[in-house]
This record gives structure tokens, sequence and C-alpha cells, in this order.
């Protein structure tokens, strides 16, 4: 526990808002010197945003409520500024130059200097001693794109330390790491305790927070749950406490009749393409039948989609394994494969991966069904605006035409249009891999009337999503996933939020053991 | 942009969903619109407007611009300038529609000036083994450059603008090498009329009936197909109004040609490839995965269109017509020569992006890049009327270039 009598940091009432999500509503959140704090909530629960705040990437005006260092009311109008009142954090995404060599990225933005020159041998002497204080063998002159994950992430602490960071935050730092790797840095975060640092450990895995947290808070939808020591917690009651919240009746109530396999994957395995030898995807299988919902759940980075992206033949990693469509083993490669077998695939982030911004609603829906919709060679612009526009009826599409601009329109009917497209390829399953992210309410419900919908016509859908109560509304049957493996099967009324969430931290004996 | 409304209670004010669809002018997310002045206008059709209304404000300029004794109307646009404009246009407007497709496409292509020179000494040089030959050489020179910049692009992961630059200078230095530093003569007759000969009157004649009767067949046609489908039809009015506005543009056009001699055949080739390149962009499945692989490949490529195969098309294409303008190139100017079409790549990039293309790729048509070629033909051919020195000229040049993307952006802001 925190050594002071006073907190070095306190986040009070805290509140952000973004167009249409109140994404934190009245967080309070407090450090102390010399302890490590967890923050832990689902996806979606709000502890990145509120580490934002902290961190000064939305800057004062843009939240609500107190940030107090030291006592002192604070508001941060930038990032640097956070950085100068002694705060360092830790995203997942990396924030060095891979070009530039260890020293230099430590050191960036201070280097020594004389006559404006920089003096490189103070530079290095300075970096290796920081690099030494933390017991890094890494030499400070190679570049760190020549690291792999792990020891970038170290070099980041060194960095933050070397800003003389009283207060580092630290977002799933161990998600990339190797065992060993996860070792070096608990040993460099307990070394910090000693020196009276705070340190704010976000994590989805909880017998990392177990082993190393003084004390845990819980978010759940941008509020506090409760913050308490962790010796008097247990992973059973913190998994209540993110989860609890009631399945709302916003599910339409479902009966799927459930015919023959339709598709069938076997023993899939991805690699990281950037990482050699780390598994995304280990072993998994899964199988889903004509008119069903299945529900993958689980957290992050849990290889959900790298999963449905390999059995898609869009993974960029090595994958093997085995794909059957109606029981016959067929040959996935590349994406097209796939869609002239039957596949749909409602890929998460629609303007990233979904959507063709710039272009007609039209022209969207209609590029995956192209040669079906359309003809092989010549296009016939009619039959497909026909096409289109039964499609915009009826999934109710609000826009003026099928020839208004996609990137005009909101999150949910953008949605929709993706939807439509991979249904104008007439597919005989569907892959949807967070259908609902960023959209409101209504238009999530529309989203749920549809995949009951099309079930209920006999399509295959296998369904990811973040939101827990999504996949269990909506699914017949639930897999779990955690670090690439299956960890879990549940069948519709077996499935509860206690019990999935268990199976998606890798705590699922625990909570068999109690019940 | 347009967000949805923030609520946490599930949907209760909005309207009834009911079996029957409401008519989608409820509750609509509109059409981006730009204001001018007390009217609103969609924002694409205006863009698409934009650069011929800027064409004939050129056009009337210099019009008024070129008025003398000799010419009390002016000089810009009478049928012996108009024609020999037209001919200026043909070379850059034929790699111009290249261009827009390997921009489309999302790639840029800095070769082409080196690949024309190289195309047409080849077909000079080889002249001795006979017209078609000699001809055919051209094209397949471009073709297989194209294929090897297209291979490297797309399956070696080497970015167009390296590989291409590259390309200008190695191509460059073929031709430099193989020409010797001399200038070959072209000699046979039918070579060079691709060059200097015309389109007989008559032919010419033939030519603008078949189109416009094709332009009549085709609309009637469209409006059948849409009634068929269940759209909404265009009423008569607009159908002949798209039928006659064109038609008199091609009469017009044949009538003032015809006056000279005919239409030029360099001219005749550039309508014939802007023809060719707006269908395949504009009515085949190719253009459409074209414009889907330059607009955001990862959706192209998750939408199952292979991302490889289209760039290597592009380039292709690109390199085929490189042959053909070299063709016409070499054949107007009656030689070959080492330094043959030099910096011709910057005018094709430069007509596309007056054009409207995004140089980021999956935005542009070939109707912007032909009217793109235009304005820049307009602009040489006019300033050398007006006797304005060579060096003004570039700088005129220069600024109209970055004057069209200019307003082009602050069209986007707007919405």
């Amino acid at each position: 526990m925190g050594a002071s009598e006073s907190p070095i940091l306190e986040m009070r009432n805290i509140t952000k808002s973004f167009p249409g999500v109140r994404a934190l509503d009245g967080v309070t959140f407090d450090l102390y010197s010399g302890e490590i704090h967890a923050l832990v909530g689902e996806n979606g629960a709000g502890k990145s945003t509120l580490m934002k705040v902290l961190g000064g990437v939305y800057p004062h005006p843009q939240y609500g409520g107190e940030v107090l260092i030291d006592g002192a009311a604070r508001r941060f109008g930038s990032v640097r500024e956070a950085e100068h009142a002694g705060i360092a954090v830790i995203y997942q995404e990396l924030s060095l130059v891979k070009e530039m060599t260890i020293g230099e990225n430590i050191i960036l933005g201070r280097e020594p200097r004389r006559f404006g020159v920089v003096r490189w041998e103070e530079l290095y002497s300075r970096a290796a001693k920081l690099l030494d204080d933390l017991n890094l063998r890494l030499d400070p002159r190679v570049p760190v794109g020549h690291l792999g994950i792990g020891q970038q992430q170290l070099v980041e602490i060194a960095k933050a330390l070397s800003q003389e960071a009283r207060i580092l935050v630290l977002d799933e730092p161990t998600a990339a790491l190797t065992d060993t790797e996860v070792e070096t840095l608990f040993g460099i975060l307990n070394k910090l305790r000693s020196r009276q640092v705070g340190m704010v450990y976000i994590s989805h895995k909880l017998d990392e927070v177990f082993r190393m947290s003084d004390r845990i808070t819980v978010l759940r939808d941008g509020r506090t749950v409760g913050t308490e020591a962790t010796s008097r917690l247990d992973e059973a009651r913190v998994i209540a406490r993110m989860v609890g919240r009631e399945v709302g009746s916003i599910f339409p109530e479902a009966d799927h009749q459930r015919g023959e396999v339709v598709f069938e994957a076997r023993d899939i395995t991805v690699e990281d393409p950037n990482v050699k030898g780390k598994l995304l995807v280990d072993h998994a299988s899964f199988s889903v039948r004509r008119g069903e919902v299945l529900g993958i759940a689980g957290l992050m980075g849990a290889g959900r989609s790298d999963l449905l992206m390999a059995v898609f033949g869009a993974h960029a990693g090595r994958f093997t394994g085995e794909i059957l469509i109606e029981g016959r083993p067929v040959r996935v490669t590349r994406p097209s494969d796939a869609i002239n077998l039957g596949v749909g695939f409602v890929t998460e982030d629609r303007k990233r991966f979904g959507l063709i911004l710039d272009q007609t609603i039209l022209n969207n829906m209609t590029i995956a069904g192209l040669k079906r919709l359309s003809g092989s060679f010549l296009t016939d612009v009619d039959s497909e605006a026909a096409a289109g526009e039964r499609s915009m009826k009826e999934l109710r599409v609000k826009a003026n035409s099928v020839f208004t601009v996609a990137g005009t329109l909101s999150g949910g009917n953008q949605q929709k249009v993706v939807l439509a497209k991979w249904l104008l390829t007439n597919p005989r399953v569907l892959f949807l891999d967070e259908p609902t992210r960023g959209i409101d309410v209504g238009a999530k419900q529309e989203i749920y009337a549809q995949i009951n919908r099309l079930a209920r016509e006999g399509l295959a859908i296998v369904l990811v999503s973040s939101e827990l109560p999504e996949v269990l509304g909506l699914s017949d049957r639930v897999l779990v996933l955690h670090e690439g493996r299956i960890t879990g099967e549940f069948k519709r009324n077996e499935a509860t939020p206690e019990a999935v969430m268990a199976c998606a931290t890798g705590h699922n004996k625990t909570i068999s053991a109690e019940s | 942009m347009s967000h949805e409304a923030p609520t946490n209670e599930p949907a209760i004010d909005r309207p009834p969903v009911t079996a029957d669809v409401a008519p989608p002018t409820v509750d609509v997310e509109g059409t981006p619109q730009t204001r001018i002045g007390r009217f609103r206008l969609p924002t694409t059709t205006l863009r698409a407007y934009t650069m011929l209304f800027a064409l004939v404000v050129i056009w009337l300029f210099l019009q008024l611009a070129t008025i003398s004794e000799t010419h009390p109307y002016g000089l810009f646009l009478d049928p012996v300038n108009f024609s020999k404009l037209l001919k200026q246009t043909a070379v850059t407007g034929i790699l111009a529609v290249g261009m827009l497709m390997v921009i489309v496409a999302g790639q840029i292509d800095l070769s082409v000036g080196s690949v024309v020179g190289l195309a047409g000494g080849i077909a000079a040089l080889t002249q001795g083994w006979g017209l078609g030959p000699s001809l055919a050489s051209a094209i397949v020179v471009g073709l297989v450059i194209g294929a090897i910049h297209g291979s490297l692009v797309a399956y070696a992961n080497i970015p167009a603008f390296i590989v291409t630059l590259g390309g200008l200078l190695a191509w460059r230095g073929v031709v430099l090498w193989r020409m010797k530093g001399a200038t070959v003569t072209i000699e046979l007759p039918v070579f060079r009329s691709i060059g200097e000969g015309f389109v007989a009157p008559v032919a010419g004649i033939a030519l603008a009936v078949l189109a416009i009767a094709a332009l009549a067949f085709l609309t009637f046609r469209r409006n059948s197909a849409r009634r068929r489908h269940g759209l909404t039809v265009a009423g008569t009015g607009a159908a002949v109004a798209r039928v006659l506005i064109p038609s008199i543009v091609i009469a017009v056009f044949i009538y003032m040609m015809n006056t000279q001699g005919g239409v030029p055949i360099p001219v005749f080739v550039f309508l014939t490839v802007a023809l060719i390149g707006a269908f395949l962009t504009q009515n085949t499945t190719f253009g459409r995965y074209l414009y889907a692989v330059g607009g955001n490949p990862d959706a192209a490529r998750l939408s199952g269109i292979s991302l490889r195969g289209h760039i290597l098309a592009a380039f292709c294409v690109m390199g085929a017509l490189s042959g053909l303008a070299a063709l016409v190139y070499t054949a107007r100017n009656g030689s070959a020569a080492g330094d043959a079409g030099t910096l011709m790549e910057l005018d094709a990039i430069a007509a596309c992006v007056i054009g409207g293309t995004s140089l980021m790729g999956g935005r542009g048509t070939v109707f912007g890049a032909c009217l793109g070629a235009l304005i820049m033909a307009s602009l040489d051919n006019g300033m050398s009327l007006l006797n304005v020195e060579n060096n003004v000229q570039l700088i005129v040049k220069g600024a109209v270039l970055v004057a069209a993307v200019g307003f082009d952006m602050l069209g986007r802001q707007r919405t």
C-alpha cells in the first residue's frame, strides 16, 4: 500500500462524452505513490478514456470533473503539460521511433546540447545509465526497430523514467510479451514501486492484476463500481463487478430452427505476421449450422478477428487448419475463394475494412457481389440500382437515394450498407465482427432484428462481439476464446455473464470450483 | 457529419417501424450540398461542371483576346485554329486516359514520357520491316514496359513512384542509346498520316450520324430498362435533352472539322481512346474494381477483389496507350528523336488532376482527364496566339494546376 498519507493523484467525478455516447460518467480514481493500482473492466468500460483524460490527450475543457496532483487542481491542455507534471502513459500502441536508436528514443526531445549541437557521448551515457538502472542489458546504440515488441515496451518504460515520471500508466503492458519478458517487466515494476512511483495498471489478465496490484478499481459502463484492496477481493468477485449488468430485453426473442452443419473450421492455427512464433489463434475449431447464431466471446486481442480473417482467406499471418463447407473440405486462400463458396464477412472497423467512403451507397453495396448482380464484364447499373433499392428498403437504410455517398451516412446506416453488401453476395454463412460497434441504441436494435431474421431464413451466422450482453442475447451457442484458444462453450441458457467472462479471462476453473 | 441521436432509451420516440417501409424521404441523411450565394447545388454535380465552366471561360477569354482586324470575332475558336488545338490535345489526351486508370488505382506513372520516346524511336527504326510490324512494335514495347512496371509494383511491392522514376531514367537511356543521337524520319506514308491525315468528310458525317443514332437508341433502352426494374424514369423532356444536346455538339464539331478537310486522325484516335476508356471505367466490372482498389484497398481486398491483378492491368493499359501516343506523336513530328516525349508524363498527370482526379486514388473520370488535357492545350495554344513568352506560359500553366486543385479542396471542405 501507499506509504504517503495523501494521494499523489486524485480524479474526481470525471465525465467525458463523445457524440452519442457517454464514455465516462462521474468516475472517481486515486493513486498513492509507491502503489500499483489496477484498473479493470470490460471492453468499452472507459479505462482507456480515463487514462487519456489523465494524460492530456483530451485537454481540459473536453472533459468534466477535477484532476488533482499532490492535492492541487491541474488542467492539462496537452500531453506535454501532463508529462511535465510527471505523468507518463504507455499505450498499447508504442510511440517509439523505430529508425532511431534506443538512446535517441529515451532522450528524445531533451538531447544534451552545446551551442545547439547534440553531445552524443553524454546522451548515450545517460541512456546507458537508465537502462542499467532497470537491469536491462541493451546497447543504447541499437535501433529500436531491431528489438522485439517486449523489449520495445521496456525501452518505453525507461523513456518514461528518464522524464522523472512519478505517475506511470501501463495500458495492457503484457499483451505482446512472452512469459520471460513479463517476468522482466514485473521485476521492473516492483523496483519502481519501492522507489515510490505510483502506477496505474490496466489489464484484462486478472492473474497479473492479482499478482501485482495493491488496489483494484472496477469500471463498468463509464462508472466506478468500486475500489478495494486487492487482498480483500478474489477473481470471482471482480468478474461479477465487471459484468454486473442486466442483459437487457432489447434482444428480440428468437427460437432458431437449426439445420445441418454449413461451415466447419478444424484446428485453425494462425501465426502473428509481425512476431515470429507467436500464435494469435491456437488450434481453434468451430462449426455453425443452418439457422444458427454462433457467438464468439472473448476480450480484445483474444484472437477472435484473427480466427475469422484466417478462415476467410484474408489473414496476413501463416495459417494451418481445415475448412469444410457442407461437409466438403475446401481450399480458401483468398477472400474471393471464400465469397464464391458462400461466405460473407461483415468485418470490424467499417471505415477501414468495410466501406469505400468516397463512393455511393450503391457502389458499396454491390462491390462484393458485382459479377452476380451486374454481369461478369459489362455492368448493368439499372439491375444494380434495383437490387440496391430493395436492400435499402429491406434493411431500412435511411438516405436520400442509393446514390448518396457512403461517407456522409451515420454509423448505423453505414453498418447497414456493409451488411447489405454481404447479403447481396447470397451467402450461406455470414461472419459478423463487432457489427454494432459505435452505433446508437436504435440502430443496434435494428441490426439485432436483422440478425434474427436472417437466422430464421436459414443463414448460418457467426457473431463476434466485445459486448457480452449482445453475444448472450443473440447466440444459440457461445464459444469463448482466450489467448487464441477456445476455453469454453455454452448453450444459450447455460451462458451466464459470469461464466463467460471467467473463460474469457482464463479463470474458468475458479468459477466452476465455486459453483 | 451527422451523428445518431444520443439516447440510452430504446427507440421509444422513433417512428413506428412497420412491415411496409416508410418512404425514404422522412428522416433522411442528405447528399452533401454546396451553397453559392442563394443557390444550393449537389456538390458532386458541381464538381463535374466546374471544369467545363472553367474551359468555357478560358475559351471565351482567349476568343475575345484574339480579336483583330483580320479576325473580327476572334481567332481562337476559328475552325483553322480549333482543328490545330484539338490536334495538340490528342497526345496528352491519350496519355491522360491511361494515366487516369493508373491514378484511380492509387498508383502513379512517371515514366510515360520516356516510354513515348522509346516506343516512337523503335517504331521509326523498324520501318524497314513494313508498316504493320513497325506500328505494332510501338504498342508492344509500351505494353511490355507497362507489364514490367506493373509487376514490380504489384508483386515486388516497390512503390510505383520509385519503379516509374527508375523507368523515367532507364527507358530514356535506352532511347538515347538506340537512336545514337540521330533523328529518324518517318518515311512510310500511312504511318505519317496517323499524325497528319484526316478522316474523309463523308466518313465523318457517317460517324456522326451513327453516334447520334447510338445515343438515341441507348437512351431509349436505358429508360425501358429502368421501367422494367421499377425505377423512376426521367420524363420525355429530359430524355430528348439528353439526346439533343450531345447531338448538336457532335454536329457542330463535325461541321467545323469538315471545313478544314475533316476530323484530323490524331483527334479521331484520341476520341476513340477516350470513348473506350470511359466505357471501360464506367460500364465494366473491371472499372468498378479499379475504383474500389484505389478508394480503399483493404475493403476491396476483403470484398474479393485482386489488388495485384488490377494494378498490373492499369499499368499495362498505360503502357499500351503510351505506345499508341508515341505513334501519333512521332507521325505528327514526321520523325523520331532521342529526346522525344520529355516531360509528357507531367502533362498527363496535370491533365488528370485538373480534371478532378484525386492522387490518393479512387476518384476521377476519363471525361475529366480529357477536359484537363483540353484546358492545358487551350492555354498553350491561346497563349502562343497572343505571343505570350514561353517562360510566362509555364508560370500560367503551373498556377492553373495548383489553382484547380485548390478550388477542388475548397469545395470539399465546405461539405
